[in-house]
């Protein structure tokens, strides 16, 4: 049977007959985001996951920490940080299963590293050495996409495929709350609820698309309500509360595994750092906001549903630390390292089969780089030994 | 050299056949777009193929360029190999970011990993008297993307053998269908397998001594049929078809030029950052001790794509190509 065949199809019906396709009721998200942290469902959560999550947001946060130290030391061109959102990241990634992908956004480093991408190669695009660091088919994870949005139609498409081939594989798309104005969101939504794709659609709402306020953003009751427009399920939870958010996810991919379609998750959360290094927060936002938040940090939420029940102790937590200083270490080292660089990757990967044109311009700069390396040779050669050392 | 029967057959009905050979010939060919299913496309192009494959092979989809190329960006990442219709040339807008953010970048931002076969049939050009939206030769925008593969036939067995090396290739390629050649007419035996023709090759379609058209898709026949005109002024007109804007054949058409020393660029795209601008530079910069002339260009005006009524005036025709190779400095010869 067809995916179109599954749907049935879809006769105008005549008129007077009108009536609604789908009843919308059950798609709509609940009335305040789904928290288990702090209330009474957090005792059944498994305490193997708990320490895990908890593992990952120690050392999730650690990396947001030194990769924003390192745009300080010129090891980054950039680093759009991810603090205070690492419940999402982290939630996101463990919440899938190994054949799964994951299609992040550029603030989503953390999330690919979470989900097995080196640290160092999870880094090359805001490093500027390449645009990609890893290969996406090594962990399931595609790029790091920056045009806001277009990554979402990519997660459908490949969901599609995988349905089609009869595959059990899900996808997963993160998104910010600006990128939800894109028209690519609105499209992989639309293309994802009609062939009933196997994609889950996260959107990590921090707040801000760069200074601009959701309220400038949108309308919307919240955004997990413009899941309904489409006729799939809205969920609307605490960002924050990483176990609410894994079992959010968790949910909607089995949903989307066994034949149910796609789901469109809003995850509440606050972008504690500016959206960039190179941006200044404090030109649209009050520090009174932020602490606030930083009340409502994701770590010291988990941290005190496991020392209340007794699932880690001081050691533990200070294990958990140690082993997130030496990630951190082993980054700082390896990124203190210059990468090596050959210009003549511009040509190489340009196409499958590189145009006469490109042929002709690879030549070019190779003649340039050996006349630059001949040149040096020489001034080394009349500079003698200490010119050569310079 | 054996000889078969042959019928005509269309420009269409040859796309259409190249399109059931590449999926039957490979279950990962996957046809989509607006209208392609149940109604064959607004063309025809993809008459039969629902019914031969199943809606799942070829799909009627929203009503979404962007979405459309944006999920076959992420099917092309799962190993299928779509081919996506844009309806008209100038319904392919939307689909822009997809094309140029994604599918032109993809196997460069990935060293190669990750390698999108893409195909995007785009009906392009006027002279069907199609209202505001559906004339338009948005080649210079493809061209001037690093990444893609730009290819437009000509002839009825370029539009079959071309398709077909585009769905095979690895590379992501815009496929402009010249729509007012669709129901043009050869001999072509649709019943005989076809040859597929390899891309970034431009071929002689008419031999000539003394001036050089060079020209592509809907822009050929016209020239071919200024070449025969030009008989009468005492002009034997070399025709050049490029059938591939890139990868571009140098060596074809600066060999040409070389043998007749005068050169006109002809197509329906604006003049100004059009791609005769681009193709003149590049015979300059090869032939410029054999050129008798400055290369010329006859390109459509540098305005927004004429109503109906007026089309007429806009599009490169006979007589405006036999302007052109009029002032192709004769005096100087004698």
């Amino acid at each position: 049977m067809t995916v179109m065949e599954q749907r049935g199809a879809y006769r105008p019906t005549p008129p007077p007959a009108w009536q609604p396709r789908t009843d919308p009721v059950p798609l709509l998200p609940d009335e305040r985001p789904y928290r288990v942290l702090g209330t009474e469902a957090a005792a059944e959560a498994d305490p193997a996951l708990l320490r895990r999550l908890y593992a990952e947001l120690v050392r999730g946060r650690r990396y947001n920490v030194q990769a924003t130290a390192l745009t300080k030391q010129g090891r980054l061109a950039v680093y759009p940080s991810s603090t205070g959102q690492e419940a999402c990241e982290v939630a996101a990634a463990l919440a899938l299963q190994e054949r799964d992908w994951l299609f992040p956004s550029y603030r989503d480093t953390l999330a690919a590293v979470a989900r097995g991408v080196d640290p160092v190669q999870a880094l090359t695009l805001l490093r500027g050495d390449w645009h990609t660091g890893y290969d996406p088919y090594e962990h399931r994870v595609a790029p790091l996409s920056t045009p806001l949005a277009t990554q979402l139609p990519h997660a459908v498409g490949l969901a599609h495929a995988a349905h089609l081939k009869g595959d059990d594989v899900v996808a997963l798309a993160l998104v910010g709350d600006g990128g939800t104005s894109e028209g690519d969101f609105h499209e992989a939504l639309n293309f994802a609820a009609v062939w009933q794709a196997p994609v889950v659609f996260l959107v990590q709402n921090n707040g801000f698309a760069i200074s601009v306020p959701l309220a400038k953003q949108t309308a919307a009751p919240s955004l997990a309500h413009k899941a309904v427009g489409y006729g799939m399920p809205g969920r609307l939870v605490d960002g924050n509360d990483a176990v609410a958010v894994h079992q959010v996810l968790a949910e909607a991919l089995a949903h989307a595994r066994t034949g149910g379609g796609p789901t469109l998750i809003e995850a509440v959360t606050y972008r504690i750092d500016a959206h960039t290094n190179a941006d200044d927060a404090t030109r649209y936002r009050g520090d009174s906001e932020v602490e606030a938040w930083r009340e409502h940090d994701p770590i010291a939420l988990l941290e005190g549903e496991l020392t209340a029940r007794g699932i880690v102790d001081e050691d533990g937590i200070r294990a958990v630390r140690e082993e997130a200083e030496a990630m951190a270490a082993d980054l700082r080292e390896r990124m203190n390292q210059d990468p090596v660089l050959d210009p003549m990757d511009l040509f190489a990967h340009v196409y499958a089969e590189p145009t006469p044109q490109l042929r002709e311009q690879r030549d070019q700069l190779r003649a340039e780089l050996d006349a630059e390396a001949q040149a040096d040779a020489d001034t080394g050669a009349a500079a003698g030994p200490e010119g050569a050392g310079r | 050299m054996t000889t078969v029967a042959v019928k005509p057959a269309t420009m269409a009905q040859a796309l259409t056949r190249a399109l059931r050979d590449a999926m039957t010939a490979d279950p990962a060919v996957h046809v989509m777009g607006e209208d392609v299913g149940t109604l064959g496309g607004v063309f025809r192009v993809t008459d039969g193929l629902a019914a031969e494959f199943g809606d799942d092979r070829c799909t009627d989809t929203p009503l979404a360029e962007a979405g459309i190329l944006g999920t076959a960006v992420g099917m092309a990442m799962y190993g299928l190999r779509p081919v996506v219709e844009m309806q008209f040339d100038a319904f392919a807008y939307p689909a822009f970011e997809q094309l140029v953010s994604h599918v032109a970048r993809m196997h460069n931002r990935t060293r190669g990993a990750m390698p999108l076969p893409v195909t995007v049939r785009v009906p392009y050009g006027g002279g069907i008297g199609g209202v505001e939206h559906h004339s338009d030769s948005s080649e210079a925008y493809y061209m001037a993307t690093p990444g893609l593969h730009v290819v437009t036939p000509a002839t009825v067995a370029d539009a079959y053998g071309l398709l077909r090396a585009s769905i095979a290739s690895d590379d992501p390629v815009v496929f402009l269908e010249p729509k007012r050649l669709y129901w043009s007419k050869d001999s072509w035996n649709p019943e005989e397998p076809q040859a597929v023709e390899p891309i970034g090759r431009a071929v002689v379609r008419r031999p000539g001594r003394t001036a050089t058209l060079i020209t592509y898709g809907p822009s050929v026949p016209v020239c071919l049929e200024a070449a025969e005109a030009a008989r009468a002024e005492g002009w034997d007109l070399e025709v050049v078809d490029l059938r591939s804007l890139v990868p571009f054949d140098d060596e074809t058409v600066a060999a040409s030029v070389r043998r007749t020393g005068r050169a006109v660029v002809v197509h329906e795209s604006g003049g100004f950052g059009g791609p005769g601008g681009e193709i003149a530079a590049r015979v300059t910069e090869r032939c410029f001790h054999h050129l008798e002339a400055p290369v010329l260009r006859v390109a459509g005006f540098d305005v927004p794509y004429p109503p109906p009524m007026l089309e007429r005036h806009h599009l490169p025709g006979v007589d405006r190509i036999l302007d052109a190779v009029g002032r192709l400095q004769w005096e100087a010869e004698s």
